[in-house]
């Protein structure tokens, strides 16, 4: 009997501590979303005795806060898109050609991928300045441009290398140069790669506060990470409910493409279906 | 064949493609990424300064920075911030609570997989500053936590006045344990299921199995994730800038928010740089371990 007591222990304990480790990592969530469309939002958790939509539609209607998730997007698409063409670019001749630099090339990459951002911070900061970039929204792109490219190139050369080159070979013969190559058959080929890189710089930008923070100075270019610090100092104290409306809507953009990305890694990184016949 | 175009690839290796496709991405990685990073080694040598007199002229300190640096008692006391905030939120937080939430999910129900993995994830994929705008509220004086405890009779805490670093640790492990967790299902996952059942045919225990099997056979998994996550904790900025500004007083300080108080706060960039060096070096070393254990 002991030990069948023991057993059925152990087949009930790991639910029981798995339900409480969820329960923390939900309370936290749980408040953010209740809190949103409660009209007397507190800072504790609870019940509404209404629900209301306020929250959301007084955050939405703002003009500033507008023009900060806007300024956030644009801030966010255009890295996105600038990466994964010069990442495809640069990734080409490191994926095709021998080259002679290439491993310590890629090492440096490696190991560029991995260095905290926040410690350079500081000197781009005057880097900014010299280059009349501060306070520039464009500037700001270019910096996150260059701090994810280093994972760009990295993950587009693998992604490369698993596209077989007779294709190409193929359309090299029929005319068609290396450019065209890229574009009309090596791309298409990569879309899910593509996809990947591009969905994780842009939740990278999109959730960053740190070099905004840094880089920007006027609240019109404020992006929606640092207008919801800003309302976070300003009426964080009294406004939770609009507070927990703007934080809900500036996450949504990040658990979309977070699921997004999960349907293109699922979709495997297979591509022998591209060389059968 | 016949086109002029159709050159084959060993030609087109030998002139310079190659330099116009690496081109742009390089130019852009030297000005603003190693650019500044040998800006951080050189400013640290100046008195660079936003205001005042050293604002007009830029001039070459020597070692003074380095010297105030290791005279600050603020900086011991960052340091050592950083080391609790990096052990405790890194290290024993994210990387245990990660593998012991893998390694208690395998074999269980999908139905409660998923839920639980869910919420786990919830935290990873939430922006950093909603994170601590969430743990804020969570540990308040009128939040959810003081709710909870009052419910069993017990006063409120003053969380983020009385243990603010435990506060930050707890809030990192919430936003980042996911990742962990991911990485150690992938690598359970791996461990054969035979080595295991045939130590429980020897009669070996769970835990003998836990420790002398299924760890050892991860042990890289675990080093090159111990790696990242360190890594990604030592950046962490806003979290803790955005939950207790590094405060009360400098309990929460560290590295990265005593590098941005010195250089924008009180207008010291040489002297906040010389502090990044700090942050940047123990980056630096920390990658090339990294490095090292993923080629393997």
């Amino acid at each position: 009997m002991n030990t069948k007591q023991r057993k059925l222990i152990y087949r009930i304990l790991p639910y029981v501590i798995l339900s409480l480790i969820g329960i923390c990592f939900l309370l936290p969530l749980l408040w953010v979303l209740v809190a949103s469309v409660d009209p007397n939002a507190m800072q504790s958790l609870k019940m509404p005795k209404q629900l209301t939509a306020g929250n959301y539609i007084d955050v939405l209607t703002s003009r500033e806060n507008q023009r900060a998730f806007a300024i956030g997007l644009l801030m966010s698409l255009g890295q996105a898109v600038i990466v994964v063409l010069l990442a495809l670019l640069a990734a080409y001749p490191l994926s095709r050609y021998q080259l002679k630099f290439k491993k310590p090339f890629m090492l440096t990459i490696l190991f560029m991928t991995s260095l905290p951002i926040t410690a350079v911070m500081v000197p781009v900061y005057q880097l900014f300045l010299t280059l009349k970039l501060y306070d520039n929204v464009a500037g700001v792109v270019l910096f996150y441009v260059a701090s994810s490219m280093p994972y760009g190139i990295w993950m587009i050369k693998n992604f490369m290398d698993s596209v077989p080159e007779d294709l190409e070979e193929a359309a090299w013969v029929d005319g068609a140069s290396v450019f065209t190559g890229i574009r009309k058959i090596v791309a298409p080929l990569m879309v899910p790669g593509i996809c990947t890189v591009a969905i994780f710089t842009f939740s990278g930008s999109w959730g960053n506060f740190f070099v905004p923070y840094i880089l920007l100075q006027s609240p019109e270019n404020f992006p929606a990470s640092l207008k919801l610090y800003q309302f976070f100092g300003q009426y964080g104290m009294v406004d939770y409910g609009r507070l927990a409306a703007f934080s809900v809507l500036y996450a949504i953009p990040s658990i979309v493409l977070y699921i997004l990305s999960q349907r293109f890694m699922s979709k495997g990184f297979s591509m022998q279906g591209g060389t059968k016949g | 064949m016949g086109g002029i175009s159709v050159s084959s690839p060993q030609i087109r290796r030998r002139n310079l493609t190659w330099l116009y496709f690496l081109l742009p991405s390089i130019v852009i990685l030297l000005l603003f990424f190693i650019y500044p990073i040998l800006l951080t080694f050189f400013y640290s040598f100046t008195n660079l300064a936003l205001t005042g007199e050293a604002a007009k002229e830029l001039k070459f300190v020597g070692l003074d920075n380095y010297t105030r640096m290791f005279q600050d008692p603020t900086v011991r006391i960052s340091i050592w911030n950083t080391l609790v905030f990096l052990i405790g939120s890194a290290v024993i937080g994210q990387q245990v609570l990660g593998f012991l939430i893998a390694l208690l999910m395998k074999h269980k129900n999908k139905t409660f997989r998923r839920v639980i993995g869910t919420v786990v994830l919830a935290g990873w994929v939430t922006p950093e500053i909603v994170c601590a705008l969430c743990l804020y509220s969570f540990f308040g004086d009128e939040g959810t936590l003081n709710a909870i405890i009052s419910f069993f009779g017990i006063s409120p805490v003053t969380w983020l006045f009385t243990v603010p670093m435990l506060t930050v640790i707890l809030a990192n492990i919430w936003h980042g344990t996911a990742f962990s967790m991911l990485v150690f299902q992938a690598a359970l996952d791996d461990v054969p299921s035979e080595i295991e059942e045939a130590a429980v045919v020897d009669g070996a225990s769970r835990l003998q199995i836990l420790f002398r099997i299924t760890i050892p056979y991860i042990r890289e998994t675990i080093t090159t994730n111990a790696m990242l996550v360190t890594l990604q904790t030592l950046g962490v900025f806003g979290l803790i800038y955005a939950m207790t500004g590094g405060g009360p007083g400098t309990k929460t300080t560290t590295l990265p928010i005593f590098m941005y108080n010195q250089a924008f706060v009180n207008y010291q960039l040489g002297y906040g740089t010389a502090i990044s060096l700090l942050l940047l070096l123990l980056g630096i070393v920390l990658s090339l371990f990294y490095i090292r254990s993923s080629k393997k």
